[in-house]
């Protein structure tokens, strides 16, 4: 069984049909990259899985049982963490705090124990906050442990977003491509730093225009095309796929 | 039982049509800035104490009246130039904060002006009320519902039919685009103000015949103003003056059916359960956000 | 959010407890006071409305209820002054509550339109059941004594207001450094990043309104104990407008902040009493100009200035 399964899933917006009657499976430990022209329903795909987006039709099941409209913190607690194209980053908030949010669900919530900053949930929180830093570390962010996050560059800000994520202890994360805008030096650093949490055991799915990362990383990749899949399967697989060669040379002319 | 039906809703539909003329206020307001004007009160009760003030100073009517247009128009410009605009982008609350204290100072201003005592204003064509029935509607009411319809067919061709009006449309559904066509959208927010100044200062000077007016009317008046604007669906032009008719006649309907002291709780119930129920109001449409 | 915050804490305490060997006379001594007990109004409202980014205009509705549960149990049921005031915040509790679930799946301005209505028939409710509450001119409240101790004088009401306001400093800074706070926080700073991480957003905003009207009331049983007197004032939407002027002058987000625009706006219609008539004109232009020239609010726009962090 696939860890996850998506099966003739399809959004309209009014009357636009953002993805349309898409079907695929994602095995659980490989690198899964979603590609496509702009405006092909990628991001649109990935607020469906992740629950931001309630779909018209269709099915998803995580280790076969449905999610489909189940809403992103419910989804949170099944392994799901995804980052996000425009930043999400909430700039009221340090950089360390940014990520110890990211552990949300595996610290105590309790309002009255917090208010009362009870010696059980200080320690924890001390461990949360040791936990971050390292996480931190983990993606390259050593210099801004201390810093403030409106006062980090853009770059840095997209890994603070992988930070997060990988503070929920996922399965399963969505990256939402990781290296737009950056230069082609933080480009090798993401792709590095993709490589290191696939290694690490969580399976993951990449939204990327970048090619040459796309074929390096991938172990499979969806082609969208005007919210329909146009191609599944190895990085030479589609890569030779006629349907996806006239695509992206219609996109590119 | 069908008399007092009708007289509900002749006073109702009257007290709405003032509502109607304020929520369209706060549309306009709102289409050009996304800000909630709180002071848009003000400028009904202004609207009505000027026209107190010049009548009995002894200028004709029609000469008084144009004045208590103009001069909230004028406020209302200045509320813009002085207040809103240094803040552009500011969040929601502190514009809250900055036209509930524009409120403040223009009823405090009157206040020191013209002192706390309730006005009343002569009805333009007399007392004598017409029976219809078994109701009786004052001549006034079909002033205040007259001119309300006129002014709505009036916006209606002004946002439909001329250059300026589209242009405030325009920019009410994408500034930066309506900018890049050449708009001036500081032209859009001056106008905007100056025309739902000039709005509610036009529903206050009706409407005070019939319900008198004093220095602290405009809070109420306001707030149920805005009411009638979120029924409407926030920005909603046609939906305003509905949500002000129908605020008028649920309010008219709940304090003669129902209890007279609750009244002003009755747009406010409405609300509640209007944004419990059709959290978008009754003519707003859908949105989806973007992330 | 460093160690260091707690160092504000340490002065609060410090002033508090030099401040009425201080004060001249029991004219400055009743001001301290009042600015004490809206400090802890508008630190429960910083918390929904700086922290959280939630707007509430009707939070002087549950001040009255917890002000008129004060008055109307003790008088009219012979409740004792604690259970009622215990009552109050129960009601107030199940009330927010209950209207918060359909009221957050808003935002913005329709949250500021259903606070506000919801604010103003609470008021109207007051004003009209005049049989229990004395109607517009409100009715006197019955002393508060606990284990055969009376609560009279204003020394005494001073110590146990000073106290309830160091301890929820300490509650709220605790709070904003916590799990719990940093999800509050969150949700306003990107409420989709917050809900993919697990925070249901709903329930955080649910919570901490109740939390916040829960302190809103139980504040407005202890005015109207101190006070000896309860109006409907107590609970209108001028009210509410004034508590969150306190919170934005001061600073959102800032939990000294809550504690300088308590204490300036308190102050400030003292100081304006002496311009007889033209106190809602000064009122509103010094609204005005602090959103224009500091729209962070006080406490935010000087650290920064300074250089040292909140």
């Amino acid at each position: 069984m696939s860890m996850l399964e998506v099966k003739d899933l399809s959004i309209h917006f009014g009357g636009v049909k953002a993805v349309q009657n898409v079907s695929f499976n994602i095995d659980a430990g490989i690198v899964y990259a979603v590609i496509g022209p702009n405006g092909a329903g990628k991001t649109t795909l990935f607020n469906l899985i992740t629950g931001v987006y309630k779909p018209t039709s269709g099915e998803i099941k995580l280790d076969g049982e449905s999610i489909g409209g189940k809403s992103p913190n419910e989804l949170a607690t099944r392994g799901v963490a995804r980052t996000f194209q425009n930043l999400q980053i909430c700039m009221n908030m340090s950089a360390i705090e940014n990520v110890m949010v990211g552990a949300h669900l595996r610290l105590d919530r309790n309002l009255i124990k917090a208010a009362l900053r009870l010696p059980t949930l200080k320690k924890r929180d001390a461990e949360a906050r040791a936990e971050a830093a390292e996480l931190m570390r983990f993606v390259g962010l050593d210099a801004f442990v201390d810093a403030r996050a409106d006062a980090m560059p853009y770059g840095a800000l997209k890994r603070l977003e992988i930070a997060r994520a990988l503070a929920m202890k996922p399965r399963l994360i969505f990256l939402d491509e990781p290296a737009a805008g950056l230069n082609p030096k933080e480009t090798i650093d993401v792709d590095h730093l993709v490589r290191k949490i696939a290694d690490s055991g969580v399976t993951v799915v990449l939204v990327e225009h970048d090619m040459k990362m796309v074929m390096n990383l991938s172990d499979r990749i969806l082609v969208l095309d005007y919210g329909k899949k146009l191609a599944e399967g190895t990085g030479e697989e589609v890569r030779r796929n006629p349907d996806v060669i006239a695509a992206y040379l219609g996109a590119h002319a | 039982m069908l008399a007092q039906f009708l007289q509900f809703l002749f006073s109702g539909v009257t007290v709405g049509a003032t509502y109607a003329l304020a929520a369209l206020g706060f549309t306009l307001i709102y289409n050009a800035s996304n800000v909630i004007n709180f002071a848009q009160g003000e400028f009904i009760m202004l609207g009505g104490m000027l026209a107190v003030y010049f009548t009995q100073a002894g200028l004709p009517l029609p000469v008084a009246l144009l004045l208590a247009i103009l001069i909230p128009a004028i406020v209302g410009i200045l509320v813009e130039k002085l207040a809103i605009e240094p803040v552009k982008g500011a969040e929601t609350v502190t514009l809250i904060i900055i036209t509930i204290g524009a409120s403040l100072v223009i009823r405090g201003l009157i206040q020191v002006w013209l002192g706390k005592n309730t006005f009343s204003l002569p009805a333009f064509s007399g007392d004598e009320p017409i029976q219809i029935l078994g109701a009786t509607l004052l001549p006034q009411s079909l002033w205040v519902l007259g001119v309300t319809a006129l002014v709505v067919i009036a916006l209606w061709y002004f946002f439909n039919r001329t250059l300026q009006g589209k242009a405030m449309l325009a920019t009410s559904y994408n500034r930066v685009a309506a900018e890049l066509v050449g708009i001036n959208t500081s032209w859009v927010l001056f106008m905007s103000f100056a025309m739902s100044a000039a709005l509610g200062a036009l529903g206050g000077i009706l409407v005070t015949p019939i319900t008198l007016t004093s220095y602290d009317v405009g809070i109420m008046l306001g707030l149920k103003g805005f009411v009638a604007a979120v029924v409407g669906g926030l920005g909603n032009g046609l939906g305003a003056v509905l949500g002000g008719l129908l605020v008028g006649i649920l309010e008219a309907m709940g304090a003669g059916y129902i209890s007279s002291s609750y009244k002003d709780a009755i747009p406010f119930v409405l609300i509640l359960l209007i944004l419990f129920f059709m959290p978008r109001g009754l003519f707003g449409g859908k949105s989806t956000d973007r992330v | 959010m460093k160690k260091n915050v707690y160092l504000g804490l340490y002065i609060v305490v410090a002033i508090l407890l030099v401040l009425p060997f201080v004060v001249p006379n029991s004219f400055y001594l009743d001001l301290v006071i009042r600015m004490a007990i809206n400090a802890v109004i508008v630190l429960g409202l910083n918390l929904l409305i700086g922290f959280a980014g939630q707007i509430s205009l009707g939070h002087a509705g549950f001040l009255g209820i917890g002000a008129y549960a004060s008055a109307v149990l003790p008088t009219h049921f012979g409740w004792h002054p604690v259970v009622a005031m215990g009552a109050g915040a129960l009601v107030t509790a199940v009330l927010a509550g209950l209207v918060a679930r359909p009221i957050f799946k808003l935002k913005g301005h329709y949250l500021a339109m259903a606070t506000l209505g919801l604010g103003i028939i609470l008021n109207i409710a007051i004003r009209n059941e005049a049989q229990w509450t004395g109607g517009p001119d409100g009715m006197p409240v019955p002393t508060m004594g606990l284990f055969g101790f009376e609560l009279a004088s204003d020394k005494q009401w001073y110590w146990v207001v000073a106290l309830l306001l160091s301890v929820s400093v300490w509650a709220s800074l605790n709070l904003i450094d916590s799990p719990f706070g940093r999800a509050l926080r969150a949700l306003h700073g990107s409420e989709v990043a917050s809900q993919v991480v697990g925070v249901d957003v709903v329930r955080y905003k649910v919570a901490i309104f109740v939390m916040s009207a829960v302190f809103a009331s139980l504040m407005g049983s202890v005015t109207a104990h101190y006070v000896g007197f309860v109006t409907p004032n107590l609970a209108d939407f001028f009210h509410s407008i004034e508590l969150v002027t306190m919170v934005v002058i001061g600073g959102m987000a800032s939990v000294y902040g809550s504690l300088v625009g308590a204490v300036l706006l308190t102050a400030l219609p003292q100081a304006l009493a002496t311009f007889e008539g033209w106190e809602t004109v000064a009122f509103g232009s010094i609204l005005m100009l602090c959103m224009i020239f500091m729209p962070k609010g006080l406490v935010p726009t000087l650290a920064a200035k300074f250089g040292k962090g909140d």
